[in-house]
């Protein structure tokens, strides 16, 4: 115990004594969260968007005024020509463009048949059929006050009902997801370099032919990561809870269980990635590549998994991480029972036992 | 001298099997695999229905909803209570409940109503959910009262969707170039740094200092590799988005070369000033993380540039990251040329000779 307690003391050390580290770790899931709540949004706000209107007549004047006006867009060119359109695309200046025909009032009010062409820049594809409804919907409310519109007699009213987040905050989505992250970098990836620079500084083996037991060295190697994934984790619950107003609505008690099994598992993964590499940079690459791009990816934080293709939805299912924010976004944000994250917490402490089943395996195969 | 060291490098590079095989393979399969996961299409809605009508009405209306491609049929259930079971445990998005007299106060009283409810923790997921459902409804509105009364349509406006650069509306089309950026950066910014700090820790670093090369040597001899090896990666890229997506830039490809040499150059300077304040492998991943992420999340890449507040768009302008994605997707897409994409090279040029004066700069000989 008291060999534990000595070993355990010396990682401390080693990690505090690297206050750049440190610093980074602990500072980066703020930042992460300040990120997504703040700075990155889907939404689309502030379109540039140009003007081609052949007509100059009260009506399209009256249109464009409205489309400038709203919050979405702000007019920033009027053109004269198809050409000079096409230019301006091309050095990315506007997103959509509206082009009023030759007598486009005059069409719509004598012909009854009038057009206007939206052009819009569909290189982003989603973005640009989002403009094109927020365009066509300024353009019929500004027809409806002319009158214009034709009116159904029946109508369905639906009562949409947005659950667990009436207000729609993209917080709700991120925090789960950002938590779900954090920890595989401290805990399967620092844990693994950490113990290969070991290796490949060839302190290793002395370490393993001194008379400690290899399960010491490696509970001591694993405990400050443990330590500081916990703190990670209460800061993210802080900034969440505090600055986000992100709700807590399940059991602190069953959230906590979740987080101490999710760093089990990530503690084993990079137990095991330690086991395999021989060299840092290997280990480094491995869990950059095989954990944190698909944790990042394949999670649910940015794109849903639903929506992607089957073979990235099977490689989704072997990532903790997705199951971890499954479960604790059910916890946390859903505040169901226990008995709703009773599958996500048995693979997950599955895939604790298997990864470090195997790492006990290799580890044993390399001392004989 | 430059040639002996740039030789050592590439040496020590290809000797590394793993290192080769990430240099080669990596770009491959992420191209491949990334542009179906970087999607905010919301596809496979998994909806379940309470009828309380049971009328030729409300299975037609059910039919309808099934039929759209996005929406996929979980389960009809007796009431809303075992539907938001569903809901809770994550086997179903969105609930459609029709009340009782669903057909009889449409066709009496003119007006029906009916709840949507979406799991909206996702909130795009949940609100592109509704979407989908609130269209089909009003559209099934609309197709019963045309059945009901003849409306005499007078004057009508026709808005034309033009969809100009990708009228197949395909995200993949948008993404592809602006990953290539990101593999980029990822492999010609991270490599050079660890390659400097694997110096330091072998101790290789102490016999360079003592040995008469200069700074600028030292620095170009570890810039130029990676330059090649960025070069063989956007070459790569290209070969996949041209024969595994059919994507083939508008613009001419000898641009996207001048415009990838530079932008190399600007992420391994990043990379190497890194390297010059880390002394570990732990030290410079993190720091390399950190600011690829940033880089990376705020550049465009992933969310629309503009939509961005006002102090993350200045931040995100000192990123090459959202220069050199703006003008891939330019090129690829709608084929601007060189002329058109001159502020963005010249700004491009001038983050070159800033990060590698400061590269130069922060590489000490004596610690």
């Amino acid at each position: 115990m008291k060999q534990l307690l000595s070993f355990t003391k010396k990682e401390f050390l080693h990690i505090f004594r690297d206050t750049w580290t440190m610093m980074i770790i602990l500072v980066l899931p703020v930042v992460m969260m300040l990120l997504f709540g703040y700075a990155v949004t889907t939404e689309i706000k502030n379109t540039n968007i140009g003007v081609l209107d052949l007509s100059k007549d009260e009506l399209s004047i009256k249109i464009i005024d409205r489309i400038d006006k709203s919050e979405y867009f702000s007019l920033k060119k009027n053109y004269s020509s198809f050409k000079e359109v096409e230019s301006s695309f091309r050095r990315s200046e506007v997103g959509v463009v509206i082009v009023f025909d030759e007598n486009f009032s005059e069409n719509l009010l004598h012909l009854n048949n009038a057009e206007i062409q939206v052009i819009a820049d569909a290189s982003d594809p989603n973005s640009a059929k989002t403009l094109v409804n927020y365009v066509s919907n300024i353009i019929a409310q500004s027809l409806k006050d002319l009158n214009k519109a034709p009116q159904s007699n029946y109508q369905i009213t639906p009562e949409l009902k947005l659950l667990y987040n009436p207000l729609m905050k993209s917080s709700y989505n991120f925090v789960p997801g950002v938590m779900g992250f954090i920890i595989i970098l401290v805990c399967a990836m620092m844990t693994s370099i950490s113990i290969v620079r070991e290796k490949e500084r060839g302190t290793m083996e002395l370490l393993l032919a001194s008379p400690t037991k290899p399960i010491v060295i490696i509970i001591s190697k694993v405990a400050p990561y443990f330590f500081i994934s916990i703190i990670n984790i209460i800061t993210i619950f802080f900034v969440s809870y505090f600055i986000m107003g992100v709700p807590i609505n399940g059991n602190i008690l069953w959230i906590s269980l979740l987080c101490l099994i999710y760093i089990f598992v990530s503690l084993s993964l990079g137990i095991l990635i330690s086991t395999i590499a021989n060299t840092q940079l290997i280990a480094l690459v491995v869990s950059a590549i095989l954990l944190l791009m698909p944790s990042m990816l394949l999670s649910g934080m940015l794109f849903s998994v639903e929506s992607m293709p089957v073979v990235l939805r099977g490689i989704a299912q072997i990532m903790p991480a997705k199951w971890f924010i499954s479960a604790i976004r059910k916890l946390i944000i859903m505040g169901v029972d226990l008995k709703y994250v009773l599958k996500e917490l048995g693979v997950l402490v599955f895939m604790g036992v298997v990864f470090l089943t195997i790492s006990i395996k290799k580890f044993k195969k390399r001392l004989e | 001298m430059l040639g002996y060291l740039i030789e050592k490098e590439f040496k020590q590079i290809f000797r590394d099997k793993i290192l080769t095989k990430i240099i080669l393979v990596f770009p491959f399969i992420a191209l491949i695999l990334l542009p179906y996961a970087a999607n905010f299409e919301v596809k496979n809605v998994r909806l379940v229905v309470v009828d309380n009508d049971k009328t030729s009405y409300s299975s037609e209306l059910i039919h309808k909803l099934l039929a759209n491609k996005s929406i996929v049929f979980t389960a009809i259930k007796p009431t809303y209570n075992s539907a938001l079971d569903l809901i809770e445990s994550d086997k179903a998005d969105m609930i459609i409940n029709i009340p009782k007299d669903f057909e009889k106060d449409f066709l009496k009283q003119k007006k029906s109503d009916i709840l949507v409810a979406t799991n909206s923790v996702n909130g795009t997921k949940g609100s592109m959910g509704a979407m989908y459902a609130l269209n089909i409804i009003s559209d099934f509105a609309d197709q019963k009262t045309s059945k009901l009364v003849s409306i005499n349509k007078k004057g009508t406006l026709e808005i034309k969707p033009l969809y100009q650069f990708n009228r197949t509306l395909d995200y993949k089309f948008f993404m592809v170039p602006a990953l290539m950026v990101m593999i980029l950066t990822i492999i010609c910014g991270f490599l050079p740094a660890f390659n400097i700090v694997g110096e330091k820790e072998k101790g290789n670093m102490e016999q360079i200092n003592v040995s008469p090369i200069t700074k600028p040597v030292f620095i170009l001899s570890k810039l130029i590799p990676y330059w090649v090896i960025g070069t063989i990666v956007i070459s790569i890229g290209f070969l996949v988005a041209r024969f595994f997506y059919g994507i083939i830039p508008m613009g001419s490809i000898f641009t996207i070369y001048l415009f990838s040499f530079v932008f190399i150059l600007s992420v391994s300077g990043l990379g190497l000033i890194l390297s010059n304040y880390a002394s570990s492998y732990q030290q410079a991943v993190f720091m390399m993380f950190f600011f690829i992420m940033i880089l990376i999340l705020m550049s465009g890449l992933y969310t629309p540039f503009n939509s961005m507040p006002p102090w993350a768009q200045v931040i995100g302008s000192f990123s090459p990251l959202k220069y050199f994605i703006e003008v891939m997707r330019n090129i690829y897409l709608k084929g601007s040329t060189l002329m058109e994409l001159l502020p963005q090279l010249l700004i491009m040029i001038g983050f070159v000779f800033l990060i590698n004066t400061w590269a130069i700069l922060s590489y000490r000989k004596k610690s």
